[in-house]
Parts: structure tokens; sequence; C-alpha cells
């Protein structure tokens, strides 16, 4: 039991300090959330900046470009990344953890060549077309047709919930192409790419105003078989696969960010008068801070213990799904605390003087999407109750 | 980094856990009771198993292990309820003669705390040395000189208790640091505990949620009673994850900053054993509400233990104290 890094950790990270220290001032300022293509620039130019200096695909294999970094070696990476406030992966968040690890597990060599170096390199920006209006928890269920008409499928549905839409070159797509097997059965795995004719992007606009999220139409969209992963009616196994990139720390530096939030915001406690006290003198609110500051330093050894286990076993731990549920209701108690701290300035969104109220009120309200992407709190009980407890199945 | 047990640990572990589960399994709790919750026996038992001298030096009749190795121990402990001055013998093993090889039953009292109400030992008839942990340091009492009553109706029927009327100095065996340490370590042992209670409720619920039936299936099967059971898991783990730092930072203090590590570790598995052992007892419903279901002994066992290094709430100020000097 020994939570001591090795030195060739250390090496790693004083390595990787010095080179965020110099790179990170250097990328600039982080674009308006709604201005689009400035993100992508943003976004994809860091990434090529980390593929420059050799840390893109942090856990992406070798043979593939990749980092492939030991597993403590990415619990460094994320801690650093978020010392230094550098850009995450933003706009390439779905090449980079979902997309490309699938094109690598299941794709063919001509699609691997096609899209693996470019993903890697920030060349290359992919959304997903997963979710359904009637496909949300219940994903199987996607209606979206796919015909086959001669070496095309000829595609016709309805996705919602695809980020990064507006800035991306393909997509991931789940299509059925058997509606007569099994909801499982009969689904397959395609790369869209996003200029096919038949293509509609409707922006959603989310309760932070954000339009991280689209809808998309597909009408009569061609698509070539060859851009096909995996065999026909196999795309639920395929799309499954990558949950064994997936150890755990997919949220690790947003942890490590809400640390440094609470921080944040006990220091604008301390400077927010309440009578002749500050907030801080609140009893109950520094009870509520340590509560919340114990279970975050607790979630990260969780996480440490979790990435150990599924070093030492080779296979992801059973914990994924308890971080994540137990990740996402405390950044919303956080983001809560915070929007107690700064009381009335927080009925603007901006900052007022020098309270950061414009950071709390968008955490706040991005923190809302957190029990419900990626699967929903309630789903994330069914899981670890069923996997994980042997309790009875739902209804599938 | 490798932050799991290694497999000395899981051996040690599994050698205590099938100690408890043949010498205090659930069933013979309410022998205990009948018997005042102490048994020589088990004591030196527990004695053999090194509980008591696990972290003293072999040539002085140790078993040389460290504070990770007490804390897995001490989960073990916690799981089978089993009763006594654990961590206070634990403690004193090394500092009073008998304490470690248990012919000595020390128990104590921990008055670094904010509470100075009545003055209430435990176990106090079948301690041979009571120590007590003040601002100057740790002290020695003869348990047996003590004015005081037994209190007829303890909360835990295996805790029995005594309200002392009034505690004299006692013989100093150890200084302001030592107390404020032995303080520290009992809080992580303790946490040890509360860890091994969050994980026997769920061990107790998850198999009577699936033989109970009602509306024609087992209740275990509605997602009411799923989702409380997959909230205890989540509790059991992080108050794991939070235990095992504590102790691998006793360790190896340049990891961390003990002090935060371990009320961090008091604070996250007192909630836990506190919210699972509640939990366990919904889940078994009226059956819960019985004294012949043991949920009960868990939950009474808890408020024990959260009573004593700290409670929730003093651990909780004391890391939003760390916090506040980082900002």
């Amino acid at each position: 039991m020994d939570l001591r890094y090795s030195d060739s950790d250390e090496k790693f990270r004083a390595e990787l300090r010095a080179w965020l220290a110099e790179a990170v001032p250097a990328h600039g300022e982080q674009p308006a959330m709604n201005d689009w293509d400035a993100r992508r620039v943003y976004d994809t130019g860091w990434q090529r900046k980390l593929f420059d200096a050799g840390y893109a695909g942090i856990n992406w294999p070798r043979a593939y470009g990749g980092l492939e970094a030991s597993l403590t070696e990415q619990l460094v990476y994320y801690e650093e990344i978020a010392r230094a406030n550098a850009p995450y992966v933003g706009v390439n968040f779905v090449g980079l953890l979902h997309g490309g690890p699938t094109v690598i597990a299941e794709g063919s060599p001509e699609q691997k060549e096609a899209h693996i170096p470019r993903i890697l390199r920030g060349e290359e920006v992919w959304c997903q077309g997963f979710s359904e209006p009637v496909a949300g928890s219940d994903l199987a269920n996607l209606q979206t047709r796919a015909e086959l008409d001669g070496d095309h499928y000829v595609v016709n549905g309805h996705k919602i919930w695809t980020s990064f839409a507006q800035v991306a070159d393909y997509c991931e797509l789940l299509v059925r192409t058997d509606p007569d097997a099994p909801k499982h059965k009969g689904i397959s795995w395609l790369i869209m790419p996003m200029d096919l004719p038949g293509i509609e992007i409707r922006p959603l606009k989310t309760i932070a105003g954000e339009s991280d999220f689209s809808e998309v139409f597909l009408e009569d969209v061609r698509i070539p078989v060859a851009s096909r992963v995996g065999a026909e009616n196999d795309g639920w196994r395929v799309t499954n696969v990558t949950l064994r990139f997936e150890r755990g720390t997919a949220f690790a530096s947003d942890m490590i960010h809400m640390q440094s939030f609470v921080r944040t915001l006990v220091d604008v406690a301390k400077r927010t008068t309440r009578g002749d006290a500050t907030a801080w003198d609140d009893r109950l609110l520094r009870n509520e801070v340590g509560h919340l500051s114990a279970e975050l330093d607790a979630l990260w050894a969780m996480v440490k213990l979790s990435v150990c286990q599924s070093s030492r076993t080779g296979v992801p731990g059973l914990g994924g799904s308890a971080v994540k549920l137990f990740y996402s209701e405390l950044a919303q108690r956080a983001s809560e605390l915070a929007q107690r701290v700064i009381g009335r300035a927080g009925l603007s969104r901006d900052d007022v003087g020098d309270l950061p109220v414009g950071r709390f009120l968008q955490k706040s309200l991005q923190s809302l999407s957190l029990t419900i992407a990626a699967g929903t709190s309630q789903i994330q009980r069914n899981i670890i109750s069923e996997r994980v407890l042997g309790l009875p199945k739902e209804r599938r | 980094m490798d932050f799991q047990l290694t497999e000395d640990q899981e051996a040690l572990q599994q050698g205590i856990r099938a100690f408890c589960d043949g010498r205090v399994p659930v069933e013979k709790l309410v022998d205990l009771e009948s018997k005042q919750a102490f048994d020589r026996g088990l004591w030196q038992e527990l004695a053999e198993m090194g509980v008591f001298g696990l972290r003293l030096p072999e040539d002085a009749g140790g078993v040389g292990l460290g504070h990770a190795d007490t804390v897995l121990v001490f989960q073990e402990l916690g799981r089978r309820v089993v009763p006594g001055p654990l961590a206070w013998s634990h403690l004193a093993a090394g500092h009073i003669e008998g304490a470690a090889s248990g012919d000595t039953v020390v128990g104590g009292l921990d008055l670094l705390g904010p509470d100075d109400g009545p003055i209430l030992v435990e176990h106090l008839e079948s301690l041979d040395a009571l120590v007590v942990l003040r601002e100057s340091g740790v002290f020695r009492l003869d348990p047996r000189s003590l004015p005081g009553e037994p209190v007829a109706t303890p909360l835990d029927p295996l805790t029995p208790v005594h309200l002392v009327a009034e505690l004299p100095e006692g013989e100093q065996i150890a200084d302001a640091r030592a107390a404020a340490r032995w303080r520290l370590e009992g809080a992580a042992f303790v946490a040890g505990q509360l860890l091994g209670i969050a994980e026997a409720t769920l061990e107790l619920a998850v198999p009577y949620s699936l033989e109970r039936e009602q509306f024609g299936r087992p209740v275990g099967g509605f997602q009411a009673l799923k989702h409380i059971m997959a909230d205890m898991f989540v509790k059991q783990e992080v108050a794991r994850a939070a235990a095992y730092a504590a102790g691998a930072t006793l360790d190896d203090p340049e990891v961390g900053d003990v002090v935060r590590a371990v009320s961090i570790a008091k604070l996250i598995a007192g909630e836990a054993a506190l919210r699972n052992a509640r939990a366990c007892i919904q889940v078994h419903g009226g059956m819960g509400y019985t004294w012949e279901v043991p949920a009960h002994y868990y939950l009474k066992r808890t408020w024990v233990l959260e009573n004593v290094f700290g409670t929730v709430e003093e651990h909780a100020e004391r890391v939003a104290e760390r916090v506040a000097e980082g900002a």
C-alpha cells in the first residue's frame, strides 16, 4: 500500500511541468464559448503542440504514435495539466477518447492509416452520433436506419446530444442495419464524413447558454460500406470495446481542478463580509468545505487505488461507475456552495468587482450535465447494483 | 506507486478475517452480549494474532508491521464488531507492560477533543490500566480506584460504560507530542474499524434483499432498494481509499499531509459507517428494527467510535483549516 510515485514518474513530471510552464502561457487565452471556429483552432492547435512535444495520445499504444504512458504516469499527467491550467482535450474529446481508440481496436488497416495519425496531430475532429430522441439511457433502442445500396449505406435518422458537431470532420455513427434482429444485434458502427450531402446540424442551447451539443438530421446520406468499423450488425460490441480504455481516469483532471476551485471558494469566503464577520467565520460553511475537500481527496485516492488495480490485473476495476457517480454529485455540491458564498453577487454571470462570479456560475450551470451525460447517475446505480452487487437486472 | 494491498497484506487481512469469522461470528454477538461483552480468552487470542503488538519491533515481542497493516487489521475487527478497547491496547503496546501480550487490558479516554461533558469510560470493569490523553501528555490511571458507577443500559450492548465522577491526575507516561500522536494514530485505526462496518453492513443488506420477497419478487430487485445499496457501495469504496491513504501516509509522511489524511479518513469512514448502518436497517425493513437482526450492533458501535479521536465535525473543521491555509 504505497502512495509514492516512482523516480521515473517524478522524472516524467519534472519534464512535463517544465514544458507546460512555457507552452501554456504561449498558447494564449481560451476563446469565447460559442466562437466555434476559434475554439477549433485553439484546441487543435494545442493538440498539435502536445504532439510535437511527444505528449499526444497519453493512453494510446506506441504502435499508433501514442505515448502509451503507464497508468501512474497518466495520473501525473492529469495532475500536471490541471496544475498548469493547461487546455484539456476540448473539441478533440471524441477523437482522442472514443472514436480513435475504437478505430485502433477494431478498424481496418486503411481506416487506421486514414484517421489515427490525423486525430493525434489535431488535424481531424470527431463528433459522436450515438444518442437519439428515443434512445438515451436505452441507447440500443436507436432507430437511425442504414440500408445497403451497392457499396454504400443510405442513412436516414435523427441524432441528438452530438458534441462539437459544428466543427467536426467525422462522426462515429451508430445505425440500425438489421431492424428485425433483437435491438443489440442489429447495430453497426460507421465513420461518417461530416461534409456529405444530407446532413443538417441544428445546435441546441444548453442551460449554460452554450451550443456544445447539436441535433443532427440525416436524410439519404450515402456512406461507403468501407467506412464501417467491425462487422455488420456487430456495432454494439464495437462500441463497448473502447470501455477497455476507460479506467476511471476520464474525469481525472476535472477532479484536480475542483480542488483548486474549492481553494478559490475559500479565498472568496475569507474576503466576503457578512455583518461584522466574514463568510469564512460561518461554522456551517467551514464544515461543508471540510466535508467536500475530504471527499475530493478521498476520491483522488480512490482513482489511484482503481488505477493500481487495473495496472496489476490488466482489466479495468469495477470502480469506474462509482467514481463517476461520486464525482458528479460532488461537483454539483461544490458549485452550490460557491453560490452560497457569493450570495447576491451571483445574480450576475459576469464577474462583479474582484469576485470570480462568472467562473462560479459557469461551473454551477455546467455541473448540472454531469449527473446526466455519459450514463445518468440512475444508470450508474443500476450498473453498480447489478454488475458489482449482483442484484436482479432491470428489463432491457 | 502501488496503492493496492501487497501479497503480505492480503495474507494478513485474510488471516485476521478468518479468525474473526470463526471466533466472533455475527450469530455469537448475542452470547458475547450476555457475557457483558468482555471475554479475556478472546483478548488473549487477539494478542496471539498480533493485534496489539502489530507495530512493535520483532525483538520487542511484536510483529514489526506498519500503520497501513494496522488499518487493515482494524478493518477486519470492525467488520465483525469485535468488542473491547482494541485501539487503546494497541496504542499502549510498548508503553505499558503486558499490553501487547494481552495480559494487561488497556482502555483509554481521549480528552483532547472539545467535548467536556460527563466522563464515560468504556469497559472500565475489565480494564487493568486506563490511559488518558490530555493536552499535557499521556497519563496512566488505575481503573479500579476510580469513583464511579456502571451505566445500567449502555448504548452499545457490547460496550459497557461507567460514569466516572472524578478523574485523578494519574501518572504521566508520555509527553504532549506523544498524546497528539496517539490520537492521530488512533483516529486512523478507528477509521479502519469504521470502514469494516461500512463493508459489513452492505454484506448483510445484499443477501437479505435477495432472500426477502414482496409483490412476488426479491425486494433487492426494486430500483428503490438497488440504488440505496449502490450508494452504500460508493460510500464503502470512498472510505476504503481514505482509510488506506491515511495508513500509507502515516507510513511514508513524504507522500502527503499526515494530519489531513487521517482527519479525512476518520471523517469519511465515520460518515460511511453511519450511512451504511442506517441503510442496512432500512433495507431489512421491519426486521431491521428488531434486536434479533444484527444491523443495530453496527449502528451502535459506529456511534461509539464516532465519539473517540475526533468526531466528524471536528475533523471537518480541521480539514477546512488546512484548505484555508493553502487558499
